[in-house]
């Protein structure tokens, strides 16, 4: 079934006003997504009537909160299709979800001389931890090519693998392109080897089916924000199995199991990785949602968002001076390109003197631009709530940007 | 000679016929980019770049005669246009004069709404260094 473009934007009040004497057209989902009504009800709510610290409290307040906030725990659950809600932990987001595995199981399980396997489309956040954990272990990074048009070339992928990889950490969907890379056929081959694997959804997760069990995925990331939810707050997924055999991430409260100044033990998964009071109101509020993807449907937002995609592509392909950056032929709704002899940057400031929200420059993917020789992009992404109609005014006045120097 | 108050002022009326229009401001602000003389090659070297988070300048001062030369370039072509304002009030004047100059045209012509904090801190280090080089200058010159 369409999606009921109306009747979705009426739920996100961000959306209607004016930028710059325009009606806003925010392109840059892949950034952030706005939030619906329903998760700045739960915020306010939650500090109106609930406010109180979780799992320690003996009365009614902190009882009620900790209810709401383990209901989200189970929500995620569900929504990822794990086993059971322990093992799924709260973090700040994928970046320190990433960051988690790579000081604790890293640290433990891969050795000097061990191999690390990423991909050339990896954001930042999926490089420099793994970096840091080279630089400190002696372990080595291999990194997986791209053709041309942004795709893995998993030939070369099958040749890195050997009984040295102990990890392989990739992303679902590239940020800056918008590439979906075949996570199942990556994981099966890694397992092969006796590898594991970290599965960073930061871009995928609320377009894409992400079935834990499914993909057999070893561990999973991704940050609240950008699936509708609040900031703040990220999810990490990892099998019962190895996050009780990799030691505690940061120490502190809610912790531990019993502190003397001789020794500490430490509480079971998932409280062992969430030391200190978490983002509370974040977390409650984060149910609606995944609520609010859920009773969308998945499959319905990656349809519309890929139509819009399409219809994007088709506006603009025959543009004089348009060149798309990354052509994949699986791909969620990002488009990337270039205008001939213009800067990003510049590009970017005259749609925002339209109103239009759209990223610009290197995405947090400088190796990845250095690999397509190019020092940034434009790049325009899709959630739900956008609409055929901005498809048409974004590509109109990119039309316009474009013919100042291509004429 | 007109002084650098007399063209910030000048600049200032000139954009003012543009109105509050953005497109148009950005629009002519990148055709004045193209105004710039062309950037001397051996001086696009590291040491003559002023780095901005999207966008870079090299930047290269002169001085013939007591007078400051100022030459410029940029990757993007806002930068451009903005850097070719900046030299067309500081250029050919005295280190004094270019160190005594209150620069406020930037905001009178409505740009510091556009540029938003990231371009508008990269102008404000573009207006430092071609003011760190009047004071070598004048420090040369006092010597």
């Amino acid at each position: 079934m369409p999606i009921d473009v109306n009747f979705i934007r009426n739920q996100f009040p961000l959306l209607h006003q004016e930028v710059n004497g325009n009606p806003l057209i925010y392109f840059d989902n892949a950034a952030t997504t706005q939030k619906p009504k329903v998760v700045l009800d739960a915020i306010q709510r939650y500090y109106e009537i609930d406010n109180s610290n979780i799992h320690r409290g003996a009365h009614t307040l902190a009882d009620r909160a900790t209810q709401h906030y383990e209901e989200t725990r189970e929500s995620i659950r569900a929504f990822i299709g794990a086993r059971e809600s322990a093992e799924i932990i709260f973090t700040r987001g994928t970046t320190e979800g990433i960051n988690l595995v790579a000081k604790t199981f890293g640290s433990t399980f891969i050795q000097k001389g061990d191999e690390i396997i990423i991909s050339t489309l990896e954001h930042h956040s999926n490089i420099v931890p793994w970096q840091m954990l080279c630089e400190q272990n002696g372990a080595v990074l291999r990194v997986i090519p791209i053709n041309d048009a942004g795709e893995l070339v998993l030939e070369e992928f099958e040749k890195l693998l050997s009984p040295k990889t102990k990890l392989v950490s990739i992303v679902q969907a590239s940020n800056a392109l918008g590439t979906i890379n075949p996570v199942k056929r990556i994981i099966d081959a890694a397992h092969a080897v006796g590898a594991k694997v970290l599965v960073d959804g930061a871009q995928s997760a609320s377009h894409l089916e992400v079935d834990v069990l499914n993909l057999d995925c070893d561990f999973l990331v991704f940050s609240a924000h950008k699936l509708y939810g609040p900031t703040g707050l990220g999810v990490l997924y990892g099998k019962r199995e190895l996050l009780e055999a990799m030691p505690p991430f940061l120490g502190g409260g809610e912790m531990i199991q019993e502190v003397t100044f001789e020794k500490t033990t430490y509480t079971n998964i998932p409280f062992k990785f969430e030391a200190g009071t978490p983002s509370i109101a974040e977390v409650i509020a984060f149910k609606p949602a995944l609520d609010f993807i859920t009773s969308t449907g998945k499959a319905t937002i990656h349809r519309h968002e890929h139509d819009l995609l399409k219809y994007t592509v088709e506006l603009l392909q025959d543009v004089k001076g348009i060149i798309p950056v990354g052509t994949a032929t699986e791909k969620i709704g990002v488009f990337s390109f270039n205008i001939q002899s213009m800067h990003p940057f510049d590009v970017g400031q005259l749609l925002d003197a339209k109103g239009i929200a759209v990223r610009t420059g290197h995405h947090c993917t400088q190796p990845l631009l250095k690999r397509l020789g190019l020092e940034g992009t434009v790049r325009a992404s899709f959630a739900v709530y956008n609409t055929q109609a901005e498809v048409e005014v974004f590509a109109e006045a990119v039309t316009k940007i474009a013919k100042l120097k291509n004429k | 000679m007109s002084t650098i108050t007399d063209i910030q002022n000048e600049i200032v009326a000139e954009f003012e016929i543009l109105g509050d229009d953005r497109e148009s401001t950005i629009f002519y602000i990148m055709e004045l980019g193209g105004n710039l003389k062309p950037y001397p090659e051996d001086f696009r070297k590291d040491e003559y770049i002023i780095k901005g988070c999207q966008s870079t300048v090299w930047l290269l001062a002169e001085e013939k005669e007591g007078k400051v030369h100022y030459q410029a370039d940029s990757n993007t072509d806002i930068t451009k246009g903005l850097i070719s304002l900046l030299i067309r009030v500081l250029n050919q004047r005295s280190p004094k004069e270019i160190l005594e100059a209150d620069l406020n045209f930037i905001p009178r012509i409505g740009m510091g709404n556009i540029l938003g904090s990231q371009r508008s801190n990269g102008l404000v280090a573009m207006m430092n260094q071609m003011k760190r080089y009047a004071l070598a200058f004048q420090t040369k010159q006092n010597a």
